[in-house]
């Protein structure tokens, strides 16, 4: 079995991972990335909106600090955020956008005079100073109270994501790509690297690596419904969860997105509603007014998400061979508005349905988006329960989000995260040697050898993989989806135990050989429906509903009982994630308050006896 | 009517002893708005789940799913089966190394291209996290983002003549890249310098202006007037180079 050798091992290679591995370089570690795919494909580069930092250059902007986007991500966060990391996370975001500028990325920049924007659907004027010119300039995003978000045109994910690999290749960091990680290697105390298989040859192979770093963005995956990458499937988490020891920070809060398109699941852009589309059901009846009468289509994401899902569950959605869904009607908004306005909406429509949505209805349903939990980590990135791993980006739960996040803090999260946890990677290594104990590391090989062997020779059972992992999307979908209640959600843990049961006896029906896509599949799914049952268990233990986990049962956000964080760990053979529970913050900026939408009662922190 | 879709794939898998290349034929239902995304998804996942292929973002950005289908480069994400006749043939790209089935390895060739074009804003500044950014017209901004929006998918070399004859040729998705950094005021590198890097067979004098490359792009960069305008400066530099008292 090849053995590789390392200082720095990043699981990933997508902005958080490169981010990382670039401080470590450019302070002469050896660095090796691993990479599902080659790094420029990551799922960062699809980010289209962009990255939010105070830097306050445009006329919208003006007068915006790190203390308006600190108050601005802690409302967005439900105050489920550690107001410690929001904190550094804000100071640091403008000194990250001007590095990215250093390195090469061409934001759009401030141009002065005058000109013309939409709000609602009416037309504004603004004005941009002379002395601000060719600075970074920005834009409005959902949640903030200044205009906050750089950007690249509708490519921000994307440039940002080439600008860090150049960065990458100039300081030598090496990247193995198409390699999937099967296990960490650890004592109990430390991490020393991991199990990793070649999705070229097939083969399995150890990375030695004094720090290991989980960087494998978001586990949207374990969903049917989602607007991620098909590599996002929390690879990362499962092997993080399996240690027995780390544990996994707020599960159960997941973001829906109302508009991603069916069957593929590719967003349309909030925009749409903004400018004055309509959602429509099967009989073509517009249902949001019934249920929203002032606000509508308009109401924030989580409301018409859950609007829409209860609609659908009245019968009243339009079916199709890929599900129900709805419909977004934007045919009235004009040939000229459209290919202006929503260029890209109707490109989407155009390249991907084969539909004019000018003419057409755009089908639609509510997308799993963005994962708030991931690996628990401190401030530093060092994840809770063993020396050696951190963690950082969609992956972690650093905890920023908290319960919602914010547009466009997860893209900025991934760069800032990136260097604040790379600097103490840094530290890390200059103070901490390892030894790696051989017999210890050719157990851990030997484990995935002998899973690798089992699947193939069918000697634990002949489950379907597909099957087996249609019976989790269900579950899932059904029980810990957008809407959650105590009955639906106990249905759900009970299948997923049993869907647990069975994706451990699943047997292939192709030979295996290579880069087998069914083996890769068959060894990660007992690891997806373990974290589809940390969502699930953690989502039905939380009785109260905050940022995007809305109990019908307990509609109410419970700051007595619940300003507190999950903490899920997984005890080897157990049936159930073991849970615990940490306070949300530390320290205090600003105490609980309104979120500003969504309504819903509050039982205040003071209640508390 | 709902058609029934013939597809004719290209089977081998190098890792496997007794795999010799040939063609599997499979036959689907057409459903609405049905990629070949959908499509292969549903081949593997009810007909035979050794099938290799490549998706990713699976929505037009991130290049992974590029092949040929019936005969063109594209990418398979955005590419719907309405718009193909009812027997449709799928190959792995030419060029690159065959990973099995669908699938090949872009990720070396792209990487090592990086490498060649020293793919990096070069500067002797240090970056001061006191200092405001440098500023920067937004027009040229967003000229450097026209060319950066390549996603490596790999279509143009895969379709371009001299990469068949010349493996070591840098392609179009190569002299883009340089071209990008061309035209970008923080990097100081020379014209000279660039020539020391494409001013060769392997890079913009090997290419023959077929313009496959610019045909085939899904992003549709504007390959042909980058190739043309290197290939201007390149000339230009390499006439200088010519001259003994104009050398560096």
């Amino acid at each position: 079995m090849q053995t590789f050798q390392t200082d720095l091992l990043c699981i990933g290679a997508g902005l958080a991972g490169e981010r990382v591995a670039i401080e470590a370089a450019a302070a002469g570690f050896d660095v090796t990335c691993l990479s599902l795919v080659p790094a420029r494909r990551s799922h960062s580069s699809a980010a289209q909106g962009g990255m939010q930092a105070a830097l306050g250059n445009c006329a919208m902007g003006e007068g915006d600090s790190p203390d308006v986007h600190f108050e601005d991500t802690v409302k967005g966060s439900d105050w489920g955020c550690d107001q410690e990391v929001a904190r550094l996370f804000c100071d640091n975001a403008p000194i990250a956008m001007r590095q990215l500028a250093a390195w090469g990325v061409p934001w759009n920049r401030v141009v002065p005079g005058k000109s013309t924007y939409f709000k609602g659907g009416k037309l504004f004027e603004k004005e941009e100073k002379q002395e601000k010119e060719g600075l970074i300039t920005a834009r409005a995003f959902g949640g903030t109270a200044k205009w906050r978000t750089c950007y690249t045109s509708d490519g921000t994910g994307h440039t940002v994501l080439y600008t860090m690999d150049n960065r990458a290749v100039q300081l030598g960091v090496a990247v193995h790509d198409k390699i999937e990680a099967l296990s960490l290697i650890h004592d109990g105390e430390n991490c020393l690297g991991a199990v990793v298989r070649c999705l070229k040859t097939g083969e399995l192979r150890v990375y030695l690596a004094r720090v290991t770093l989980i960087a494998t963005g978001g586990f949207g995956r374990i969903y049917r419904e989602s607007t991620n990458a098909v590599i996002n499937d929390g690879g990362g988490l499962i092997i993080a969860l399996d240690t027995g020891v780390v544990p996994l920070g707020n599960m159960e809060a997941v973001q829906f997105h109302p508009t991603g398109i069916v069957p593929t699941d590719i967003l349309v852009t909030e925009g749409c509603r903004g400018d004055g589309g309509t959602l429509l059901d099967k009989n073509e009846h517009r249902f949001m007014p019934d249920y929203e009468p002032d606000k509508a289509e308009l109401a924030s994401r989580d409301v018409v998400s859950r609007w829409m899902t209860h609609h659908m569950r009245q019968g009243l959605g339009v079916p199709s061979p890929y599900g129900d869904h709805l419909w977004l009607d934007i045919r009235h908004l004009g040939c000229h508005h459209l290919a202006t306005k929503l260029r890209e909406v109707d490109e989407i429509c155009k390249n991907f349905l084969g539909i004019d949505p000018a003419v057409n209805l755009i089908p639609v349903r509510p997308t799993q988006h963005y994962s708030m939990g991931g690996v628990r980590t401190d401030k530093d990135g060092l994840a809770y329960g063993l020396k050696g791993l951190f963690s950082a980006g969609e992956a972690a739960c650093w905890d920023m989000h908290g319960f919602n996040r914010l547009g466009g803090n997860s893209l900025a999260e991934t760069v800032v995260a990136g260097m604040i946890v790379g600097a103490k990677v840094v530290e890390y290594l200059r103070n901490h040697q390892v030894s790696y104990p051989t017999g210890l590391i050719r157990d851990f090989a030997a484990q995935q050898q002998d899973r690798t062997k089992r699947l193939i020779s069918k000697a634990d059972g002949k489950e379907n993989v597909f099957t087996v992992r249609n019976a989790m999307y269900d579950a899932l979908m059904h029980g810990a989806g957008i809407f959650r209640n105590a009955k639906d959600l106990e249905a759900c843990v009970q299948t997923l135990q049993e869907v647990h049961e069975r994706a451990n006896k699943i047997g292939l029906r192709s030979n295996g050989r290579g880069a087998n896509p069914e083996l890769a599949l068959a060894l990660r799914l007992p690891g997806m429906v373990r974290l589809a049952l940390c969502v699930a268990q953690g989502a039905l233990q939380r009785t109260e509903s905050r940022g995007s986990h809305a109990r019908e049962d307990y509609p109410e956000r419970n700051d007595r009982d619940w300003l507190v964080r999950t903490l899920a760990t997984w005890q080897p053979g157990a049936p159930l994630p073991t849970l615990n529970y940490e306070p949300v913050s530390q320290v205090w900026s600003i105490p609980p308050g309104e979120r500003g939408y969504g309504g819903g009662k509050i039982i205040p922190a003071e209640t508390k006896e | 009517m709902a058609r029934n879709l013939t597809f004719s794939i290209f089977r081998y898998n190098p890792q496997d002893p007794i795999s010799v290349p040939h063609t599997d034929t499979f036959v689907l239902d057409e459903t609405n708005h049905m990629t070949l995304f959908i499509a292969l998804n549903r081949i593997r996942e009810e007909q035979d789940p050794g099938l290799q292929f490549d998706f990713c973002c699976r929505a037009g950005i991130c290049g992974a799913c590029a092949m040929v289908v019936n005969g063109r480069p594209g990418l398979a994400c955005h590419t719907k089966t309405k718009d193909l006749p009812d027997a449709i043939t799928l190959m792995p790209l030419p060029f690159f190394t065959l990973v099995g089935d669908l699938s090949v390895d872009t990720g070396t060739w792209f990487r090592n291209m990086a490498q060649r074009v020293r793919s990096w804003v070069h500067t002797d500044k240090d970056f001061d996290p006191k200092a405001l950014e440098e500023r920067m017209d937004n027009a040229v901004a967003e000229e450097i983002y026209e060319l950066e929006r390549c996603i490596e998918c790999g279509c143009c070399v895969a379709a371009c003549g001299t990469a068949i004859m010349r493996p070591d040729f840098l392609g179009a998705a190569g002299l883009n890249r340089l071209a990008r950094f061309v035209l970008d005021p923080r990097d100081k590198r020379t014209e000279q310098d660039y020539f020391d890097i494409v001013g060769n067979d392997q890079g913009i004098f090997g290419c023959m202006g077929l313009l496959a490359c610019e045909d085939v792009c899904p992003k549709h960069l504007p390959l042909q007037d980058q190739l043309g305008m290197l290939r201007w400066k390149m000339g230009w530099a390499g006439i200088m180079n010519l001259l003994p008292w104009k050398r560096k």
